[in-house]
């Protein structure tokens, strides 16, 4: 007997209620595609706004609100919640034979977490705003900013908690409710890097959360902390933010590194290259990406020998990371390649993974950052690892496992030229902003020299095209809701305990215990003959 | 009426798995705690490095007798919470109802004697955010009664949060609805709770009190 799918119940409230993981994974799909667009909204703004050197769209307070808006929204609304919230909640318990996450109701109320502070954020956010950036850097935020800083520190704060309790649901799943043979080094590497993610999840958030507690407090009740009037340190702020911030940046694209090694292993119908060396260098990356968060500060003042330190540390998050590019390209080398739409995905987050991480030894320089701080370089080295790379991760997720998840088969020409539009579109709106930055445009202003247009028009144009790739999947993705073909069980011909279940899966994920005797990736020709 | 009792909650197949699970994920949450705490520990030492003349100043005028008398109703809190954990391991339900209360009502006394401190500190005009004409001279000894405030309210909370949850199960027990493994595991995270709270005053009372009277 075959029995019914998750998504068979129907209803309002079978979904408010849920205690599903898949269930939850769909609500949280759809509430960061929300925030996704609101975001994008955003950026449109501030690149229509740089075509022409003049600030004539925007008012200077209303282009700082609006970049503020979209870094707090892409950040805390979209991009950390992004991969970890839908395909971890999605994927962690079939991927490892259990059928459900350990804590159903905390993963539940995570993500009404996350809905209140998004909402809260949104709301505050659409009243007027704060001009303060993503980052909130005192004195700024406590003593001069006049937009709605609490209520936005506020929606972070929960949406913070949010991100804790994903994390501790992951690991204690991860733990405790492998299937009877389900050792560690047979895991998928997308569950070694959603641990290392929950690791990261779980220890800097709360740093996060009391930081902007205080900044809160300092901004309501004159309780001054950073503040430089009282004997306070803005300085100190800038520690604490980024000793969270920074390993933010491993919450957003480690998940998408763990779904490239999935990626990668489908389509080439192989094992991927140096198991153990790809799982533990996600685990390396989530630990020295907690030490190396000095080298946002090297022009603000902090001691010389720290900075060294730090460029040091920071140049150490490099070898991990070229570890897992160099395996990714050894598993495709000889290697029974099908060139689908989740693969070219793949390959967009490569290409523009190593763009972003190579300019980031550039910044990690001590010398070269004196001059590159707080210009565009810096703003595109983060935007082609943390949009380019974490997002064509998520969206690679998206389209590999959309079949599994809503049962349904879309279009492959469509995915396939959404992936080359984001490529193409990515590098022509980053590219020219590396220049930029190198010419010496600061990040920040709603005006610039009149010579620095032709790059930022085409950096805009770029933008449009972006936006028509990021906008195209959720038509077509959409429409195979409706009129894609159903999917089988396995339409990629992929290894692993998810390609095993029906699509989409039952309700409890797996109709009879689950015994693990196959190691993972297993693409052998027995196993390829012979798939359950 | 027969409870799910004998049943591990969903995803779980046996007791034993879900109490790991439990265990595990309060020992993550607490993980995160300490770092929220440890924040403020390290601002703290940070001060005392950098203004060790105004820390001194603001030291001198905390209530340290109150903070002593408070340290030891938390420690002997947390013995009893301890002593309520091992009544439950030998079903010794009247005991481990009267740890209970026990328990919780020092932790109840703690913030009582707490409130007592702060009233006073209003009084002297030291409360950060109401008085105009701090009694203070030093900038950062301002700074430092700041931090102090910020923190002992934040473990303050805490300290609510641990009296909500000692009252909870108190009235589970009394009532007779909590049984079992689903009370002895509800018993045991509660308990791991206490002993941070408790264990983050041990660090926050050298941290803000004694060093440097």
């Amino acid at each position: 007997m075959i029995s019914p799918s998750y998504l068979h119940r129907q209803g309002l409230l079978s979904w408010f209620l849920t205690r599903d993981h898949k269930r939850i994974a769909v609500l949280y799909m759809i509430t960061v595609t929300f925030f996704f667009f609101v975001g994008g909204l955003a950026a449109s703004l501030i690149r229509i706004e740089l075509v022409t050197p003049n600030g004539d769209l925007l008012t200077a307070d209303g282009y700082n609100r609006a970049f503020t808006l979209h870094g707090v929204i892409m950040v805390w609304f979209f991009l950390i919640p992004s991969i970890p919230s839908v395909f971890g909640n999605f994927l962690v318990p079939i991927m490892i034979g259990a059928r459900d996450m350990a804590f159903p109701r905390l993963n539940l109320f995570s993500w009404y977490l996350l809905l209140g502070g998004g909402l809260f954020t949104l709301l505050a956010l659409l009243l007027g705003g704060v001009d303060t950036g993503w980052t909130f850097y005192t004195p700024l935020s406590t003593m001069f900013s006049n937009g709605h800083v609490v209520a936005v520190i506020c929606g972070v704060f929960i949406a913070g908690f949010s991100s804790i309790f994903t994390g501790i649901n992951i690991i204690v799943t991860v733990h405790t409710l492998r299937a009877p043979g389900m050792t560690w080094m047979r895991l998928p590497l997308f569950i070694w890097a959603m641990y290392a993610t929950s690791i990261i999840l779980v220890l800097a958030t709360p740093v996060l959360a009391i930081t902007l507690l205080l900044v809160a407090a300092e901004h309501l009740f004159n309780i001054g902390v950073f503040d430089p009037r009282l004997g306070g340190d803005p300085l100190l702020f800038q520690h604490l933010f980024w000793f969270y911030s920074h390993p933010a940046v491993y919450i957003m694209i480690l998940p998408a590194m763990g779904v490239v090694s999935e990626l990668i292993t489908a389509a080439g119908h192989k094992r991927i290259f140096g198991y153990r060396f790809v799982a533990w260098s996600s685990v390396a990356i989530a630990v020295i990406g907690f030490l190396v968060w000095g080298h946002h500060m090297f022009v603000a003042g902090q001691s010389m020998y720290a900075s060294l330190v730090f460029s040091l540390l920071s140049f150490l998050v490099s070898i991990p990371s070229a570890i897992k590019a160099y395996n990714w390209s050894a598993t495709l080398y000889k290697s029974d390649l099908t060139l689908h739409a989740p693969f070219l995905f793949a390959l967009t987050f490569i290409g523009l993974f190593i763009v972003g991480g190579v300019t980031g030894l550039f910044l990690a320089l001590l010398a070269a950052d004196l001059h590159a701080h707080d210009t565009y370089f810096v703003v595109a080295h983060f935007h082609y690892i943390m949009v380019g790379a974490a997002v064509a991760g998520y969206f690679g997720a998206l389209h590999f496992w959309w079949p599994k998840i809503t049962g349904r088969m879309y279009s492959q020409l469509w995915g396939k030229i959404t992936a080359v539009l984001i490529f193409c579109g990515f590098n022509l709106t980053f590219f020219p902003q590396f220049l930029l930055g190198y010419l010496g445009m600061p990040r920040r202003y709603h005006s610039y020299d009149p010579d620095l247009q032709f790059l930022n028009v085409l950096s805009s144009a770029g933008a449009s095209i972006l936006a028509l790739a990021y906008a195209l999947p959720f038509f077509y993705l959409l429409g195979s809701l409706r009129w894609g073909e159903r999917a089988p069980m396995n339409p990629w011909e992929a290894a692993g305990l998810e390609w095993r279940v029906p699509s989409p899966p039952p309700v409890h994920n797996f109709d009879a215990p689950v015994t693990v005797d196959f190691e993972a990736y297993d693409y052998s020709p027995e196993a390829r003959r012979d798939p359950l | 009426m027969i409870r799910s009792e004998q049943r591990p909650s969903e995803p779980f197949v046996a007791w034993a798995q879900q109490r790991e699970a439990a265990r595990l994920g309060m020992w993550l949450f607490l993980a995160g705690e300490a770092m929220m705490f440890g924040s403020l520990i390290l601002v703290a030492g940070f001060y005392r490095l950098q203004h060790p003349d105004g820390v001194a100043e603001a030291v001198a005028g905390l209530h340290f007798g109150l903070a002593t008398l408070n340290t030891f109703t938390l420690l002997t809190s947390s013995l009893l919470m301890t002593l309520a954990l091992t009544a439950s391991e030998q079903a010794s339900e009247r005991r481990l109802r009267h740890c209970l209360m026990g328990a919780t009502l020092l932790a109840a006394l703690f913030l009582a004697c707490k409130g007592l401190e702060y009233s006073l500190e209003y009084r002297e005009g030291l409360l950060p955010g109401f008085a105009a004409d701090s009694p203070l001279h030093l900038p950062s000894a301002r700074l430092f009664m700041n931090l102090y405030f910020i923190a002992t309210a934040l473990h303050g909370v805490h300290v609510l949060i641990a009296v909500g949850l000692g009252l909870w199960l108190y009235l589970g027990f009394a009532r007779g609805r909590l049984q079992g493994h689903q009370a002895s595991t509800r018993l045991e995270m509660v308990t791991l709770y206490w002993h941070l709270v408790d264990g983050i005053w041990v660090l926050l009372f050298p941290t803000l009190y004694l060093v440097g009277r």
